[in-house]
């Protein structure tokens, strides 16, 4: 027989179980509609490397006696802003990107060096926390939530032209480098926020899974957004659910759950490619 | 109206001059096959005309006007990208990707842009290959599609970069001919570049060849011959013409054919 704290309505009765819901929720929506076009334009890795970077700026916030997330934020964003700058190329070389991404991980290490009392702050940063985020940083979510995706929404067409076909959106006025660089800047805002999620570590869980599951089962761009935010909400609420239940880590599950959609996605095709 | 007009036009790219005081006009209605070896100056004539590349000298003149990006007058259709053989999106949202494409908003599309994206879809005889999956077309349907994609806005003028590139010899004789039917049917003029001259031969006005920075515009048999050629290239070659081909060789190997038979070997038909 269940106890009452087994119960779901149980669950929804702590503060925190609320607060992590109500984040998971805004950053699900984000991380869905901004990993689409991330899939879309081939960019997954560099997403994944501002993830780093924005540990590095989160440490670095903590040794300065500052909130982790707006040292987060700060990073990732001129992260971004920097390697739209220097353009789709190197943004699209892996090398390049490793070493800045390897870089800046162990620059977050030596920050954490420097404020030993901090130990398990690396863990919150690296595989996050969501069960510690309080009434407040829901709040912040919130607000840069409805930033990115209101930036979003704004140069979607363009960003989709740019994306499809860079020649010929050139040569109809659409600038590149201009569309790279907001939209790399709103990619930024969107790791910070599912940093707060899922950890620096697991930020491809919620950014790139949903996303690529939903390209894969779609040829329509509306409904394929649609999708990424349905898998995004989905994994992330019931992450969360099965960690109350199991006591286990959320990002574990979340991790688990996006992985399992995106290889139960690519089934039926493997099997239809191998007859 | 001429289509385009060059005025002792040079072109650099960066420190290198790809074009050299070049002077030409494209009538209005005319199938140009733009030819010549990798590197002498193709995609940059091309992207010219398109206001992406300033003249270091001289005047250009598109439809009457000085070159200007976002002219809807000038279709354009690039070089193929390897990336779009594994968009999974459909082809309809990829060509519908385009109207309007410069514009802030929402990538919506209203009663009229549906209207175009059909109108250049079955201009092409794409409509119903559209519904499938980027990914699952072949090189030859592909080509279809970004045709589509280069009509929407009803240009007069087309620039078809390289179209075959990458097609087989049956798939290259279909671009060529649906190329050479929207040109007649919409009365446009049309650039289209190659390495080889003979796919485009039943569809070519005129040709223009390119090479050493130089430019020969002409019928065919005035522009690929031995003097000309030899010219353009700065070493001798020779023009030998068997069964209706045109075989352009310098020494004992044939020039501009390898290039395309590389790229077809890894067509994915």
């Amino acid at each position: 027989m269940l106890t009452s704290t087994r119960l779901p309505a149980a669950m929804f009765s702590y503060d925190f179980m609320q607060n992590a819901f109500a984040a998971a929720t805004i950053v699900a929506i984000v991380a869905g509609l901004v990993g689409y076009f991330l899939v879309l334009r081939g960019q997954t890795f560099a997403g994944h490397a501002l993830s780093h970077v924005g540990f590095t700026g989160a440490t670095a916030a903590v040794l300065l006696g500052i909130t982790p997330l707006s040292g987060m934020v700060a990073a990732t964003v001129a992260a971004g802003i920097g390697m739209g700058f220097l353009g789709e190329r190197l943004a699209q070389r892996d090398v390049a990107i490793g070493m800045v991404l390897a870089l800046a991980l162990g620059l977050g290490l030596l920050f954490l060096h420097f404020y030993t009392s901090y130990a398990t702050q690396a863990t919150a940063l690296l595989f996050g926390n969501v069960l510690a985020v309080d009434i407040p940083t829901v709040w912040i979510l919130l607000g840069l939530g409805v930033i990115s995706i209101g930036a979003l929404a704004l140069i979607s067409r363009p960003l989709l032209f740019v994306s499809l076909q860079p020649e010929l959106a050139e040569a109809k006025g659409a600038s590149l480098r201009l569309y790279g660089v907001l939209f790399l800047a709103i990619v930024a805002l969107a790791t910070a926020e599912c940093a707060q999620i899922v950890g620096v570590l697991l930020v491809f869980t919620l950014m790139v899974g949903p996303a690529a599951t939903a390209q894969k089962l779609t040829t329509s761009i509306w409904l394929g957004l649609l999708l990424a935010v349905a898998f995004a909400l989905a994994e992330s609420w019931l992450g969360i659910t099965l960690s109350y239940y199991t006591d286990w880590p959320c990002s574990f599950w979340i991790s688990a759950l996006s992985a399992a959609v995106y290889l139960g996605a690519m089934m039926p095709q493997k099997i239809k490619a191998s007859r | 109206m001429n289509a385009v007009e060059f005025d002792h036009v040079t072109l650099r790219l960066s420190a290198r001059t790809v074009l050299s005081d070049i002077s030409l006009t494209f009538d209005a209605q005319e199938f140009v096959g733009v030819l010549g070896p990798n590197g002498a100056g193709k995609t940059t004539l091309m992207r010219a005309i398109l206001g992406l590349v300033a003249p270091a000298s001289g005047e250009i003149r598109v439809l009457g006007q000085p070159p200007a990006r976002s002219n809807a007058l000038v279709g354009y259709m690039p070089q193929q990208r390897s990336a779009l053989h594994n968009l999974r999106l459909s082809g309809y949202a990829f060509v519908a990707g385009v109207v309007r494409g410069q514009r802030l908003g929402l990538p919506l599309l209203n009663k009229a842009d549906r209207r175009e994206v059909d109108w250049a879809l079955d201009m092409v005889g794409a409509r119903d290959l559209a519904r499938r999956p980027l990914a699952e077309t072949s090189g030859g349907e592909r080509q279809r599609l970004l045709l589509a994609q280069s009509l929407i806005g009803r240009p007069r003028l087309l620039l078809l970069d390289e179209p075959l590139i990458s097609l087989d010899p049956r798939h290259q004789q279909a671009v060529v001919a649906l190329a050479k039917s929207l040109q007649s049917e919409l009365k446009i003029t049309v650039l289209f570049s190659a390495h080889d001259v003979n796919p485009l031969l039943p569809a070519l006005d005129r040709v223009l060849y390119l090479g050493g920075g130089q430019a020969a515009l002409g019928k065919v048999d005035e522009v690929i011959t031995s003097p000309v050629l030899s010219r353009l290239y700065g070493a001798a070659i020779e023009v030998i013409e068997l069964h209706g081909r045109i075989f352009v060789m310098a020494g004992d190997q044939e020039v501009g054919r390898d290039a395309h038979q590389h790229e077809a070997s890894r067509s994915d038909v």
